[in-house]
């Protein structure tokens, strides 16, 4: 075999060195390099305290007066009073077990409806129009008729929340059921998975992470619905301390509420993503850089 | 070795008196748990004129098989020619046929993807459908036939895909099936772990005994793992030729390249002219 040359340059004046010039070269930094050095759990914080400085500020200034908007410091105070009390911790007490009746009670309702029409055929065409009618309703323009049947007391209230969260766990549920891979169910056939089976070890793990989603969205509307059945007919609760502050003219009190809502939302969301991280850390998905 | 009890693929609507008719009936009532139906000539897998339609068109029509205990048939077709119709059948996962299929009882199907539950760790995987409360010595024993034991406790998201597929193998074997179904296992791999995973198989399979029935479109493969290879074409068995080279088969042996080239001429490619 004959290895053929290129004939030497003799007559091109440039020497070698600058005939092949190494070109111009960056460094590629590794990730962690450009970061700041700051750590996560307080940088989060930063933003929200940014605000709140902002606003003690403008109060401090006058540009808020207390008519509108009480200054932080003056809520602080006043939310430690409120505690001080105990009422609350009462109003806490009460809107809680309000929430984790309906929760529960929506749960179990939007669960169950979605297992029937997302495993069986019959149960779609029987549950699923009629769902997806109803669920177009606002179901705060149903708080008048909710009075009527049940009354004034706890019921209605709770019937709204249950009724708020057992929408968006139904939807994302039938959708998990519906999504789960085909091939998979095939596989778990082939293996020789009884029908429960099937549903046991295949469909439901792979409706998991649509329920959490389900889950997220039920939680935001609890509150929200906490809120609308509370302000109408109550006599407990932290919502009828925003409404007895309203009759005050406390925007202090009123901000105190709000606070607590936001608090109690924060911590329902903690809840979820410890749920999701034990229970669907076999997920091979993006988590973000 | 392989027993030769069979259950019959019922077909989705069509009588059953026909699927049946293959047994030897001794009177009207037959209960197959008590009186299981054995092929007259000890196959382990019958097939007799069987057809599947998919909106009038045959993908299979009228096709005959036989498998013995303990054979690799390796089933070779173009794309389309509807040979993963009929490992899906085989498997019992298509019954919307007409025609005579028996197959046995204990069967385990490895397809191409390896299809494990991503919501269980991979020994769960490995004992998921088995009768009964079997322990995880179970699952790790067929983990362990494939090289996989240390990896028992592994999410499927954390394996590659060679490891994926061995430990799909593994959920095969554990059933200690009469009759494994391979539909082109080996497909997806990258060229060297194919070639492990094609020893591994060959391995397995002269340990186990059990039949095998490999669908693939690898010429080389088939002929580098079978007893018989079958071309499938039309919806029928075109072609059939037994392999007697003696084991373990080299791909550079002029025989294998007669063999290959024979083959790759029945499905419509000819072989390059230098080939020997």
């Amino acid at each position: 075999m004959s290895v053929s040359h290129a004939p030497p340059r003799k007559s091109v004046d440039i020497s070698p060195v600058s005939r092949f010039e190494p070109p111009e070269l960056e460094p590629i930094v590794p990730s962690s390099a450009g970061r700041a050095r700051v750590p996560r759990w307080l940088r989060r914080p930063a933003g929200p305290l940014l605000l709140l400085v902002l606003w003690q500020v403008l109060s401090s200034t006058g540009v808020l007066t207390s008519g509108i908007l009480a200054s932080p410091g003056t809520i602080a105070g006043v939310g430690w009073d409120l505690i001080t009390d105990g009422s609350l911790p009462s109003a806490m007490g009460v809107s809680l077990q309000r929430v984790a009746i309906g929760l529960l009670l929506g749960t179990v309702v939007g669960t169950t409806l979605a297992l029937i029409s997302g495993l069986f055929r019959i149960g779609e065409d029987l549950v699923d129009a009629s769902v997806q009618m109803l669920r177009t309703v606002p179901f705060v323009g149903l708080i008048p008729l909710f009075i009527i049947w049940f009354g004034i007391g706890e019921a209605p209230k709770v019937a709204i929340i249950t009724l708020g969260v057992s929408f968006p766990l139904y939807l994302n549920v039938y959708a998990g059921i519906r999504g789960v891979d085909s091939q998979l169910i095939e596989a778990g056939e082939s293996l020789g998975l009884s029908r429960w089976g099937l549903v046991r070890h295949v469909v439901l793990p792979g409706a998991l992470p649509g329920a959490m989603t389900g889950l997220r969205y039920s939680l935001g509307i609890a509150w929200l619905a906490l809120v609308f059945a509370e302000q109408i007919n109550a006599d407990a609760g932290i919502g009828f301390l925003m409404v007895q502050a309203r009759d005050f003219l406390r925007t202090d009190v009123i901000v105190v509420c709000l606070i607590v809502y936001a608090f109690l939302g924060l911590f329902a969301d903690f809840v979820v993503r410890t749920l999701e991280r034990l229970l669907l850390q076999w997920r091979p998905t993006f988590t973000g850089r | 070795m392989a027993t030769d009890v069979h259950g019959p693929v019922t077909p989705g609507k069509a009588a059953s008196a026909e699927a049946l008719s293959a047994s030897p009936v001794k009177d009207g009532l037959r209960d197959p748990a008590i009186d299981p139906i054995r092929d007259p000539y000890g196959a382990v897998v019958r097939v007799e004129e069987l057809t599947r339609s998919f909106g009038g068109r045959a993908v299979i029509d009228f096709l005959d098989l036989e498998i013995q205990p303990g054979e690799f048939v390796a089933l070779l077709g173009r794309s389309g020619c509807g040979k993963s119709t009929l490992l899906k059948i085989l498997a019992g996962l298509d019954r919307d046929i007409a025609g005579t299929v028996l197959v046995p009882r204990r069967k385990a199907v490895a397809f191409q993807a390896p299809r494990l539950m991503p919501w269980k760790k991979v020994w769960r995987n490995v004992l998921l459908g088995l009768p009964g409360k079997p322990d995880r010595a179970a699952a790790e024993r067929a983990l362990e036939e494939v090289g996989l034991a240390h990896r028992a406790d592994a999410w499927p998201k954390t394996l590659s895909g060679g490891e994926a597929q061995r430990a799909s193998l593994a959920r095969a074997l554990v059933r200690e099936p009469d009759l494994l179904l391979l539909d082109e296992p080996f497909g997806a791999l990258d060229a060297l772990t194919r070639i492990k995973a094609q020893r591994l198989v060959d391995e397995l399979w002269q340990r186990r005994g059990c039949a095998v029935l490999l669908v693939t479109h690898d010429v080389e493969e088939a002929v580098l793992l079978a007893d018989r290879v079958l071309v499938m074409d039309e919806g029928a068995i075109a072609y059939e030729t037994r392999i007697d080279l003696p084991r373990p088969r080299d791909i550079t042996d002029p025989r294998f390249a007669e063999i290959r080239g024979q083959l790759l001429e029945r499905l419509g490619v000819d072989a390059p002219a230098s080939a020997a």
